[in-house]
């Protein structure tokens, strides 16, 4: 029996077990929102902007290790998918996008709502594909996902004319996917790990540093066992917070432009830097020549190898899936009876708790005005550390980062890579949709919150009970910090004036909204926001205008070249 | 350091744009970009004349790699290799420079392909150095025009790329 190309490409989401597509309709997708309209094995989620769409199924992905799935038209959808998929595509985050493109004899003729969504979406997918013929769209979809889930994982966008979904063809799901020109690594070279194995019993001064590979690799528990076999001080990068429990002794908080004291001092001074799943981002090792230390040697472990010795010379390179590397070292260890020595060990760890004593992420607690570091302190107290925390980016992103202490991996939802203003809001939902009985927190601001302010609206439909965490400051706080630091307290428009009532706007939605203005509330609205399980509360929390994000490393400098907040 | 490169990627549209773009979105050289397909029809070989350092070097290798659709990379200097470009250069032929271009062109080894009352037209091939003396050899004033294909390589000897 024939099938139409838009049932094939229903068919195909069916086989992938996909449970929820994240979309906007539109012209050249007609045909398959008609399928969609007839089938009920997952389940269409509308959004109010195409970019939440993608930034939602990043989100679910992110949340629950499946690939997401978005779902826009042709021209204006798939230009404002682009943002969604450069922030996926900067995470690494598996995503298949389908967009709909013109019918094929209007291609390249300026038809109406044609874009070049390929040549468009090129440099921000992990690969992309133009469906020409219907017998080409299964054997298609089913190479987006194997590329999109393995190796390092991206998004990988599908384009389909629209006559493509209307022509008819034989549905046949390939089981399998072999491509000559694609095959990832996955086990780590045995020798390289015996070699690192070494290095690591030798250290004096040894450093875990591991990122968004952890998490993504889902080797959370080998490294949890490396790491406590070790003894090891280790630090998790932005994107890797949750790889090892924040609560636990050895971790020394996040490194970086805005990491602790002592995570960033342990980076510079130890004499072994065992990188996982992490790549040496600017942010992270500030200047690299400053970074550079004849004295230690950096292991790197990476499915990827152009992240290797691309921005930091590397000595030991071990290219593979970060879990069946952490797994054989593991196996190693255990086999292993030496362990590293102990008294260079117990010298490092004094160090290290001299740096930590410094206690770099003090603040004033007795402060009149609300501090945003006190309201995500007590979100973590209200949520017992078991949320799941999305932010936007900016100032209120490294609070949360700071001072929630996530435990698990997969629940500190962000864009760290590009950094985009407008994910939190449809990063909740994702999360919500993955998990509908968790606690979902969007630690935002006002400037972020209000460029995907539309998705409220999709709130609403699909009663979702995210509780926004607003940090009100009135100033696009983190642009107002740089400018306060290196342009002589120049504000060029990074004010917020003109904000409209949060409150009265939840509520125009049929949410809950809240003002927050002093202290002494901060606990108690919390406790009741989320005490309303099936409500959508909207928190708005007025707080300190002049608050600063410390430690902080000003761009170009070197890790130990770290401000404090008690050093101004 | 100059470095020819050897690509085998699927003959797929867009692939070239793919290459394209990876050497303009990471600010990497490219002087010249030649591509065909090769004996197997689904196959294409790109050779890419680039330059940086060694460190620039493996990452565009590395990059290159990442491409999904590219199946082989081979950087030429890594071993011995040969190099060939072809070039054709329209040439004033009046008065004196007549027998000077044959000439030029004999010594070159390269061949008059087109003889026209006032011009010559002549095909070179060689390593892109070579070509590049013939064009230093000549009379400025002499030159009308000349169009290049860019470099392919190969190894030598069993230094062999396929799949």
């Amino acid at each position: 029996m024939e099938l139409s190309g838009a049932e094939i490409v229903i068919r195909c989401l069916q086989e992938e077990n996909v449970k929820y597509v994240f979309g906007y309709p539109g012209g050249a997708v007609l045909n398959i929102y008609d399928e969609i309209f007839k089938q009920d094995k997952f389940k269409h989620i509308l959004v109010r902007h195409e970019q939440a769409a993608v930034h939602a199924a990043d989100a679910y992905s992110r949340a629950t290790g499946e690939v997401g799935v978005a779902l826009v038209t042709s021209g204006p959808g798939a230009t404002n998918a682009i943002t969604g998929i450069a922030t996926a595509h900067m995470d690494s985050i598996p995503m298949v996008v389908i967009s709909g493109q013109a019918p094929t004899p209007a291609i390249g003729l300026d038809a109406f709502q044609e874009v070049d969504m390929i040549g468009i979406s090129r440099p921000c997918v992990k690969h992309n594909f133009l469906v020409k013929d219907v017998k080409d769209i299964a054997p298609t979809i089913k190479k987006a996902f194997f590329i999109a889930a393995t190796g390092r994982p991206g998004p990988v966008v599908v384009d389909i004319p629209k006559d493509i979904t209307a022509h008819l063809g034989a549905f046949d799901y390939p089981k399998s996917v072999e491509m000559r020109s694609y095959t990832p690594i996955l086990k780590g070279h045995s020798g390289q790990i015996k070699k690192a194995i070494k290095l690591m019993l030798d250290a004096k001064r040894p450093m875990l540093y591991t990122g968004g590979g952890v998490v993504l690799g889902d080797a959370s528990q080998e490294l949890i066992k490396l790491a406590r076999r070790l003894g090891f001080p280790i630090t998790n990068t932005l994107m890797g917070l949750g790889g090892y429990p924040a609560t636990d002794k050895q971790f020394v908080g996040m490194p970086g432009m805005h990491g602790t004291l002592e995570a960033n001092m342990a980076m510079q001074e130890c004499d072994v830097l065992v990188a996982i799943g992490s790549r040496f981002d600017d942010r992270v090792i500030g200047n690299p020549q400053h970074f550079y230390n004849k004295n230690r040697t950096i292991i790197h472990v990476d499915v990827d190898p152009s992240s290797i010795s691309k921005r930091v010379k590397v000595d030991v390179p071990i290219v593979g899936h970060v879990q069946s590397v952490l797994a054989e070292m593991n196996e190693l260890l255990d086999a292993e009876t030496r362990t590293p020595d102990p008294v260079a060990l117990k010298a490092w760890w004094t160090q290290i708790e001299e740096w930590r004593s410094r206690n770099c992420l003090n603040y004033n607690r007795n402060s009149d005005i609300i501090k945003p570091q006190y309201v995500i302190e007590k979100l973590w107290e209200v949520t017992k550390g078991e949320a799941y925390v999305t932010s936007d980016v900016g100032q209120h992103q490294m609070w949360a980062a700071q001072y929630y202490k996530f435990d698990k991996p997969r629940r500190w939802i962000n864009s760290g890579g590009l950094g985009t203003m407008g994910v939190g809001l449809p990063y909740a939902m994702g999360v919500q949709f993955a998990d509908p009985s968790a606690k979902v927190a969007c630690v935002t601001g006002e400037g972020s919150i209000q460029m995907n302010i539309q998705e409220l609206s999709t709130c609403k439909q699909f009663h979702l009970p995210i509780k926004v965490i607003l940090l009100n400051n009135r100033y696009l706080g983190m642009v107002r910090q740089w400018q306060q630091f290196f342009y002589e307290n120049r504000y060029s428009e990074s004010y917020m004036d003109s904000l409209p009532d949060f409150v009265k706007l939840a509520e125009s939605y049929g949410h809950v909204g809240m003002n927050i203005e002093k202290p002494a509330d901060v606990e108690g609205a919390l406790t009741e926001a989320f005490n309303l399980t099936d409500r959508f509360v909207f928190m708005n929390f007025i707080t300190d205008q002049n608050e600063n994000v410390f430690p902080m490393v000003p761009n170009g400098k070197g890790l130990s070249e770290i401000i404090l907040a008690e050093d101004l | 350091m100059k470095h020819i490169i050897s690509i085998l990627m699927e003959n797929e549209a867009g692939a070239l744009s793919r290459v394209a773009g990876l050497f303009s979105a990471r600010a990497y050289n490219i002087e010249s970009l030649t591509v065909a397909p090769t004996e197997d029809a689904t196959l294409s070989r790109m050779t890419i004349v680039t330059s940086g350092s060694d460190e620039v070097i493996e990452q565009i290798i590395k990059q290159l790699n990442k491409l999904i659709d590219v199946v082989k990379v081979l950087d030429l200097n890594d071993g011995r290799f040969i190099e060939r470009e072809l070039m054709l250069v329209k040439v004033k032929a009046t008065g004196p420079f007549r027998d000077e271009m044959k000439r030029m062109c004999d010594i070159f080894r390269g061949r008059i392909i087109d003889v026209a009352d006032g011009s010559y037209t002549i095909e070179l091939t060689g390593s892109g150095s070579k070509l590049d003396a013939f064009l230093e050899a000549l009379d400025k004033a002499a030159i009308l025009e000349t169009v290049r294909t860019g470099a392919s390589g190969i190894g030598r000897g069993d230094r062999i790329l396929k799949l």
